[in-house]
């Protein structure tokens, strides 16, 4: 919830979810999140994260999941820091 | 053991009254309404009734539209609820008749019938609002509508009601009119044990292989009362098994087909009219509610004067019961159907008559009744 | 606040489409996030909520959350909630509904609702518009406000819902936002522990069918005026300037009791004398 978080946060965003409102992006305090290319939310700076809370409930889809990365992982994936690919969604699924 | 036969209690009622004790007698703790001649009656003894049974429950709410809405929240709570009205509160109920007919949530609503259309003749009897009862809410819906053409027939037919509005998951009309509702007769009281009481059926299954409006052998789903742990969605939208919304053409069209062929397989058990020498009649009467009464005596009179009379009584409106009106209809050279509207059921034994005997009808609208004479004027 | 979103799904139906069927940016979803958290953390078990929704794009929440949903005619929510409410008090009773569901069609039983002081709780989620139906003016559409309605501007005043209801005898009237999210989880659930009628009014943003017509550039637009112009009650007070502001927090808080109460003690008093009477 503090600063003191920050570095220590698991930022996830689901692009099946996700609608690229654009809310997320524009109110999170340290620009962790920006549009992707189809408009959508990504990750950008995982590390910035403070979990400062705004983004989970402000996010009309509930399509993004912040967590601490040593606490229960989020929805099953594991622990530690987002892979790559959570930040280049939808890209992994091109052949 | 000695058996005393405890002397049957009587008492004079109208027939609102009689209303009353039928919907006690069949279970019923909770009514809704708002007052309007010439059903009040019904309200103002549910007020003083309800509130001492343990669980009952009396609201008077702010319109009629709000009635059905209570009505329909407790039947889903698990109670047999009811509410009364008349012609202005009855248009005003129709939306949610729809609503219940939809999500099959079981209720009874007695319209007792004044004359005139919009506020009309508030202290006269009338019988306009037949159709409407049937088809007043938008969309094809199945829906019971009964009649009751004295006071202890009020009573039964009220305990009728309840009982197929929970054995079929519907709502049910039960159509009176102000004659009837206002006629004082002696009726024996419900003793328990007088009448069978059918109570809807619940899910007996772990709840998470619950579904809702899944097929049953009888067509009606199980029903149980909210937070007992089976959690279901009731929506007025076309909804698929699970009672979610949908508009799969397949998924709507087994919805509505299931809906109406929960009733429609049943006929014989819903479709009640009673015989009075029919017969070997050749002139057949047909009517319901308070004018049966004027029939019935029309029809004795026929019968002194050597016309070999009968009387249909219809207690059973909608469906209509085809069946017997067919069979009797083949039988005889005339049927005559007395009603104070302008011809609401005579269309439908005209429809059903496909020419096998002279129909001819006796149509009141100002309020006042039929007498036996101008019956017996038209089967003599 | 690490499990915001995940508790969320552990509320939801799992069979239901999702994406929410709102528009991108639609402050109906934030107002159900809202409700479960505020569910949740009153520790209220999911088969004793009831929740009873209208029509309108509000209606729709009733059909994700796993609680036993009722999806009422439009309007007539509260009347539905107010019978189930007096046939099992026991059941924690809310009922979602719009600004047209509550206000315009269902302003009767509002303000009925209010007066008997029922044990349900209200959640209105006011866009000041007709979303659903694509975008005509409701009886909370401000003065002078576009809609395909009101196509010149809005010439009807609209309702000040928290006079209205306080007027009307509610226990408890509150507004919040789908921007002070934190305050709304706490204002819906102060309404549900409450006894008696409490109404909570979430301001939420419809861009699709409101904010487009009304200057707004945005989803997130709608979101910083949100931000900007609403106003704790207590400072609103003490502003020199009000105009445009909009007070948020709890306005009304009475401690009576529903009138599921009421009835049960009246049952009590009849079966009592009746029993001293034998
Ligand atoms: C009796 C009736 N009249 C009209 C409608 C059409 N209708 C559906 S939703 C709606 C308005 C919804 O507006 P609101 O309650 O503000 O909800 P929102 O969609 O804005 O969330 C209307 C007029 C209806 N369904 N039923
Ligand atoms: S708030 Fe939610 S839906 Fe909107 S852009 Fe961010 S993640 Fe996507
Ligand atoms: S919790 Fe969300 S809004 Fe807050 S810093 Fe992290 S990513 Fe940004
Ligand atoms: S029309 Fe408005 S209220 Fe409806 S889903 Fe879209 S944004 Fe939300
Ligand atoms: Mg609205």
């Amino acid at each position: 919830m503090s600063a003191s978080s920050k570095g220590q946060n698991r930022v996830v965003v689901y692009p099946d979810w996700c609608k690229g409102c654009g809310i997320c992006v524009a109110f999170c305090p340290k620009h962790v999140l920006a549009p992707g290319p189809d408009g959508k939310a990504v990750v950008v700076d995982e590390d910035a994260c403070v979990n400062c809370g705004f983004c989970e409930p402000h996010c009309p889809d509930f399509a993004i999941v912040v967590a601490p990365r040593n606490g229960n992982g989020v929805n099953g994936r594991p622990n530690g820091k987002s892979p790559a690919t959570d930040a280049t969604h939808g890209k992994e699924d091109c052949p | 053991m000695s058996q005393v036969r405890k002397k049957r209690r009587e008492a004079f009622l109208l027939g609102n009254e009689a209303v009353v004790e039928g919907a006690l007698a069949a279970g019923c703790t909770f009514y809704a309404g708002y007052p309007i001649t010439p059903s009040t009656e019904i309200m103002e003894t549910m007020a003083r009734r309800l509130p001492q049974l343990p669980d009952g429950v009396f609201l008077q709410m702010e319109d009629e539209i709000a009635s059905m809405g209570a009505v329909i929240g407790a039947s889903l709570a698990g109670r047999k609820a009811m509410t009364a009205t008349s012609g202005p509160g009855f248009s005003l109920m129709q939306e949610q008749i729809g609503y219940a007919a939809m999500t099959e949530t079981p209720l009874v609503l007695v319209d007792v019938m004044r004359g005139g259309a919009s506020t009309g003749l508030p202290t006269s009897p009338g019988q306009g609002d037949v159709q409407q009862a049937r088809w007043g809410s938008h969309g094809d819906h199945p829906i019971l509508v009964l009649s009751a053409a004295d006071v202890p027939e009020c009573l039964e037919m009220t305990v009728t009601a309840f009982n197929f509005a929970e054995k079929y998951r519907t709502p049910v009309v039960l159509l009176l009119d102000e004659i009837t509702a206002h006629t004082r007769e002696k009726v024996s009281l419900p003793e328990p044990g007088d009448f069978e009481v059918f109570s809807r059926p619940v899910p007996t299954m772990p709840p998470e292989w619950y579904k809702p409006y899944e097929e049953t052998l009888r067509g009606v789903p199980p029903m149980p009362p909210l937070g007992t742990g089976y959690r279901f969605h009731v929506t007025g939208l076309s909804h698929d098994l699970l009672g979610f919304p949908t508009s799969r053409p397949e998924e709507v069209a087994a919805l509505v087909e299931r809906q109406f062929r929960k009733i429609d397989r049943f006929f014989h058990d819903v479709q009640l009219v009673e015989h009075v020498m029919t017969e070997d009649a050749e002139a057949l009467v047909i009517a319901y509610g308070c004018v049966a009464r004027s029939a019935r005596l029309a029809v004795r009179q026929a019968r002194e004067a050597g016309v070999r009379a009968g009387l249909l009584v219809l207690k059973t409106l909608f469906p209509f019961p085809r069946s017997h009106v067919e069979k009797l209809l083949r039988s005889c050279r005339l049927a005559v159907v007395p009603e104070l509207n302008v011809g609401q059921i005579s269309r439908e034994v005209k429809r059903v008559n496909e020419g096998y005997a002279a129909v001819r009808t006796i149509n009141r609208v100002d309020g006042q009744i039929i007498a036996p004479a101008q019956i017996l004027k038209e089967i003599a | 606040m690490a499990e915001v979103t995940q508790l969320i799904h552990q509320y939801l139906r799992h069979n239901k489409k999702f994406p929410l069927v709102f528009c991108p940016g639609c402050g109906h979803g934030i107002v159900l996030g809202s409700l479960v958290r505020s569910v949740h953390a009153l520790g209220l078990s999911k088969d004793e909520v009831v929740v009873v929704a209208g029509i309108g794009c509000s209606g729709r929440i009733a059909a994700y959350v796993d609680f036993n949903t009722v999806h009422a005619t439009h309007g007539r929510a509260l009347t539905i909630a107010t019978g189930i409410k007096m046939a099992n008090p026991g059941l924690t009773v809310i009922a979602v509904m719009g600004d047209g569901d509550a206000f315009s069609i269902g302003g009767n039983h509002l303000i009925h609702a209010a007066r008997r002081n029922i044990g349900v709780t209200a959640l209105v989620l006011n866009n000041f518009i007709y979303g659903m139906t694509g975008g005509q003016c409701s009886s909370t559409t401000p003065e002078g406000a576009y809609s395909h309605t009101s196509p010149m501007g809005q010439l009807e005043a609209a309702f000040d819902i928290v006079e209205l209801t306080r007027a009307a005898g509610a226990s408890g009237v509150a507004r919040g936002t789908v921007f002070h999210v934190k305050a709304l989880d706490g204002l819906i659930a102060a309404a549900l522990s409450q006894p008696g009628f409490n109404l909570v009014e979430a301001l939420t943003p419809c861009f699709t069918q409101y904010g487009r017509g009304n200057g707004f550039k945005s989803a997130v637009d709608m979101f910083k005026w949100l931000k900007d112009k609403a106003v704790p009650l207590e400072a609103y007070e003490k502003l020199e300037d009000k105009a445009g502001r909009i007070p948020i927090g709890v306005f009304v808080k009475r401690d009576a009791p529903g009138l599921e109460t009421r009835y049960a003690a009246m049952r009590q008093r009849l079966l009592e004398k009746r029993g001293g009477a034998a």
